[in-house]
C-alpha cells in the first residue's frame, strides 16, 4: 500500500503562517509569556548559583583569575574545624531558634485569636519586631548586651542580684544565646501571624461540635487545631528554618561571628574568607556546602507538605 | 430520652434582651419544631439548650435536672449543625465515634456503634470517606450520624436542611421524621421554614421577636391562629388580609375596603363595628354567585393547583383552585371564602376574634 499518494497540500511557509501558529497554538504562545519569568530566574538565581558552585572548584581570589583545582578546597575545609565550628553553629542556632520560634509563635497566635480587648491593636504590636530593620534591631540588641552598658547588666545590678556586669557578647555561651534570642524576637512576628491566619480558617462551629463531643480545651487543641494547621505549620516552619539557616545580618551586627567563632555560622565564615580575606574559592565552597543542608531542610517540608488525604478534592466515585 | 422543661427563659446580650421569657413545655419523645423569621431567637434558644450560650434568667431542665450550669458535655444533648461542622481531617467513622473516643470508649464499643448508627443512615459504604468527598446529603446524614452515635437525651437541630437543595432537602425532611419515628428521641428542631414545620412536627412553636406567639399541632395552628402573625406565618401561600369593620346586625357580616361584604359565620356581639382583619387562606375561596366582585390579574398554573391572583375591594388576593378554572386576566369573577373557616384578627392588637 505504500504506492498510495496521499495528496497534501504544501506548507506554506509564511509570516502569516507564523503569525496563526502563534495565535493557534497554545504551547507555543505559552512559551513566550513564559520567558521573562525564565530570564529572571536564570539570571539571578541559576547563574548565581552555578557560578557559586563552580568558584568553589577554583582557587579563585580577590583580583586574580582562579584555575581549576578540583576538590582541593572542600578537602581544606574538611580538614578546617572553624568550618566544622560554623557548620555546629549554623546547626544548633537554626534548631533552638526555630524551636523557640514555633513554640512562641503558635503561642502568641493561640492567645491572639482569642477574643479579647483591643485585639486588633495587640495583632499589630507583634508585627513590630518584622518591621525594623534587621540591622537596626542588631544594633539595639548589641546596645542591650554591651558589656558596658547593658541595660539588663544595670537592672539586674541595682536589683542586687549580680554584682559585675554579664559579659554577654564576650562570652562563648552568652554570645550563643544572645544571638538565638535576637534571631527568636526577630522570627516569632512571622510564624505568629501567618498562624494566626491559618487559625481564623478553622469554622467556630468546628470547636462547638467538639465543645457538645465532650472535648476539653487540650483535646480541641490536640484534636482539631493541631491537625487542621499542619498544612500551614509545615509552610511556615519550611521558611522559617531556611531563613535562620542562612542568616546573616544578625550575627554580623552583633558579633561577627566572636568571641572565638563562636557564633560564626556558615554565611558569616563564607563572608569572612571570601569577602573579608579575599578568598573567594574558599568562601564558595563555605556556601556550597550549605546547599546539602538546605535541600534536606527542603526535601523535609515537601514531605511534609503534600497534601493530606483530608484535603484533595476527590469526587465521589 | 428525656423531656425538656423550659421556664420563663430569657437571654440579653449586653443591655439588649433577644428572648423576652419564653416557657415551652416538651414531653418525653416529642419533635418539637421551633420556627419563625430570622432573628427571632430560636436560634439562640436552641443554642442556650446546647449550652453553647448561657442563660439569663429562667430554667431549662432536662429530664429532672436543671442544666443552666451544666456543662454542655455534662447535658447529654446531641446537635446536628446548619453547617454540620464536620471534622475536615477525619474519616466518617472517626467524625462519628469522635464523641466516643474522647470519652474513652474501647474502640469495639466504637467501631460496634458507629457501624449500627451508619446502618440506620445506609452510611456504611461510606465509612473511610473525608467529608470533602462526600454530597451535600451524605454530609447531613454523618452530621445525623454524628448525633445518633451518642444515644443522648435529646437531638438538637440547627436548620440543617437550609444549606441543600429542593428536592433534597424534601427527601430530607422524611428521613428525619422517620428516623425520630424510629428511635422515639426527644427533638428540638430550629427552622425558618414552615412547611419543615408543618411536615416534621408534633409540636410547633411559633417564635417572633423573642416571644412565643403561639403553641400547637400543625393543624391546630393552621386551624386556629391565635393571633395575625401565626395566621399569616404558617400556611403556603400566606393567609389573605382585608381590613374593614365587623357588623352584627341579624346576620354577621365584615364590611371589607371599599365596601366590600364578606360573610361570617358569627362574631362576638360585642364586636360590632371594631375595626378588624379579615383572615382567609387561599384555598378557602370558591367561585359563587353571592361571591365578592374581584378582577383577576395573574394565572398561575402549577398543574395540581391554580394560584390566581386578583383584586377584591382594591386589595389584592390570593386564591388557589384544585379544579381548572378558565381564568385569564381582567376577568371578573366572584370569590366566597367559606365562612366556617375564615379569621377574624382584632386590628390593634392582632388577636383573634372568633371562636
Amino acid at each position: 500500500m505504500a504506492d498510495v499518494v496521499v495528496p497534501r497540500a504544501k506548507p506554506q511557509m509564511s509570516e502569516a503562517y507564523a503569525w496563526n501558529q502563534l495565535k493557534h497554538n497554545r504551547n507555543w504562545l505559552g512559551f513566550w509569556f513564559m520567558l521573562p519569568a525564565m530570564a529572571i530566574l536564570i539570571f539571578f538565581l541559576a547563574y548565581p548559583l552555578g557560578l557559586g558552585i563552580w568558584l568553589s572548584f577554583t582557587d579563585t581570589r580577590i583580583g586574580r583569575v582562579g584555575h581549576f583545582v578540583a576538590t582541593e578546597n572542600y578537602e581544606w575545609l574538611w580538614d578546617d574545624s572553624i568550618f566544622w565550628l560554623s557548620v555546629f553553629n549554623t546547626l544548633l542556632y537554626t534548631f533552638l531558634a526555630s524551636a523557640f520560634k514555633f513554640g512562641i509563635g503558635l503561642y502568641l497566635a493561640l492567645l491572639l485569636n482569642e477574643n479579647m480587648p483591643f485585639k486588633a491593636m495587640l495583632r499589630a504590636m507583634v508585627l513590630i519586631p518584622f518591621i525594623v530593620p534587621t540591622v537596626l534591631s542588631a544594633l539595639a540588641f548589641w546596645w542591650i548586651f554591651d558589656s558596658q552598658f547593658s541595660i539588663i547588666s544595670w537592672s539586674l545590678k541595682h536589683l542586687g542580684l549580680i554584682s559585675q556586669n554579664i559579659n554577654f557578647l564576650g562570652d562563648t555561651t552568652w554570645a550563643r544565646i544572645c544571638v538565638i534570642f535576637a534571631n527568636i524576637w526577630r522570627g516569632v512576628p512571622f510564624v505568629a501571624i501567618t498562624l494566626l491566619a491559618g487559625l481564623q480558617t478553622v469554622s467556630p462551629s468546628l470547636y462547638e461540635a467538639a465543645t457538645l463531643d465532650g472535648a476539653s480545651r487540650w483535646q480541641m487543641f490536640r484534636h482539631i487545631t493541631y491537625p487542621l494547621l499542619t498544612p500551614i505549620i509545615a509552610v511556615v516552619m519550611t521558611f522559617s528554618v531556611l531563613f535562620t539557616f542562612t542568616d546573616f545580618q544578625l550575627i554580623w551586627a552583633m558579633t561577627r561571628g566572636g568571641p572565638v567563632n563562636a557564633t560564626h555560622l556558615m554565611a558569616t565564615l563564607s563572608y569572612q574568607r571570601a569577602i573579608i580575606a579575599g578568598q573567594l574559592g574558599e568562601g564558595a565552597a563555605i556556601s556550597s556546602a550549605m546547599i546539602p543542608f538546605l535541600l534536606a531542610a527542603i526535601m523535609i517540608s515537601w514531605f511534609g507538605l503534600q497534601r493530606r488525604k483530608w484535603q484533595q478534592g476527590e469526587s465521589n466515585d | 430520652m428525656s423531656s425538656v422543661q423550659i421556664r420563663d427563659v430569657r437571654k440579653s446580650f449586653g443591655n439588649f434582651e433577644v428572648l423576652h421569657g419564653v416557657t415551652i413545655p416538651i414531653e418525653d419523645g416529642q419533635f418539637v419544631v421551633l420556627v419563625g423569621p430570622s432573628g427571632c431567637g430560636k436560634s439562640t434558644l436552641l443554642r442556650m439548650l446546647a449550652g453553647l450560650e448561657n442563660i439569663t434568667s429562667g430554667t431549662i431542665s432536662i429530664g429532672d435536672r436543671v442544666v443552666n450550669n451544666v456543662q454542655p458535655k455534662e447535658r447529654d444533648i446531641a446537635m446536628v449543625f446548619q453547617n454540620y461542622a464536620l471534622y475536615p481531617h477525619m474519616t466518617v467513622a472517626d467524625n462519628m465515634g469522635f464523641s466516643l473516643k474522647l470519652r474513652n470508649a474501647s474502640s469495639d464499643e466504637i467501631n460496634k456503634r458507629v457501624k449500627r448508627a451508619a446502618e440506620i443512615l445506609a452510611l456504611s459504604p461510606l465509612l473511610e470517606r473525608y467529608p470533602r468527598q462526600l454530597s451535600g446529603g451524605q454530609r447531613q446524614r454523618v452530621a445525623m450520624g454524628r448525633a445518633i452515635v451518642r444515644d443522648p437525651q435529646v437531638f438538637l437541630f440547627d436548620e440543617p436542611l437550609s444549606n441543600l437543595d429542593a428536592k433534597l432537602r424534601v427527601a430530607m425532611r422524611t428521613e428525619i421524621k422517620e428516623l425520630h419515628q424510629r428511635l422515639k428521641t426527644t427533638t428540638v428542631y430550629v427552622t425558618h421554614d414552615q412547611i419543615e414545620a408543618m411536615t416534621m412536627a408534633d409540636k410547633i412553636v411559633v417564635m417572633h421577636d423573642g416571644i412565643v406567639e403561639q403553641m400547637g399541632t400543625p393543624l391546630e395552628l393552621y386551624d386556629k391562629p391565635e393571633n395575625q402573625f401565626v395566621a399569616g406565618f404558617i400556611g403556603s401561600p400566606a393567609m389573605n388580609f382585608l381590613k374593614g369593620h365587623v357588623r352584627v346586625n341579624g346576620v354577621a357580616t365584615f364590611e371589607g375596603p371599599n365596601g366590600v361584604k364578606l360573610p361570617l359565620k358569627t362574631a362576638p356581639a360585642a364586636s360590632d363595628g371594631r375595626p378588624a382583619v379579615y383572615g382567609v387562606r387561599p384555598e378557602h375561596f370558591t367561585i359563587a354567585d353571592d361571591g365578592a366582585e374581584a378582577e383577576i390579574i395573574v394565572v398561575e398554573p402549577t398543574g395540581s393547583e391554580t394560584q390566581v391572583f386578583a383584586k377584591l375591594g382594591g386589595e389584592q388576593v390570593v386564591a388557589v383552585f384544585r379544579e381548572r378554572h378558565q381564568f385569564n386576566p381582567g376577568d371578573k369573577v366572584r370569590l366566597r371564602p367559606d365562612p366556617s373557616v375564615v379569621h377574624l384578627f382584632d386590628e390593634a392588637t392582632g388577636k383573634r376574634m372568633n371562636a
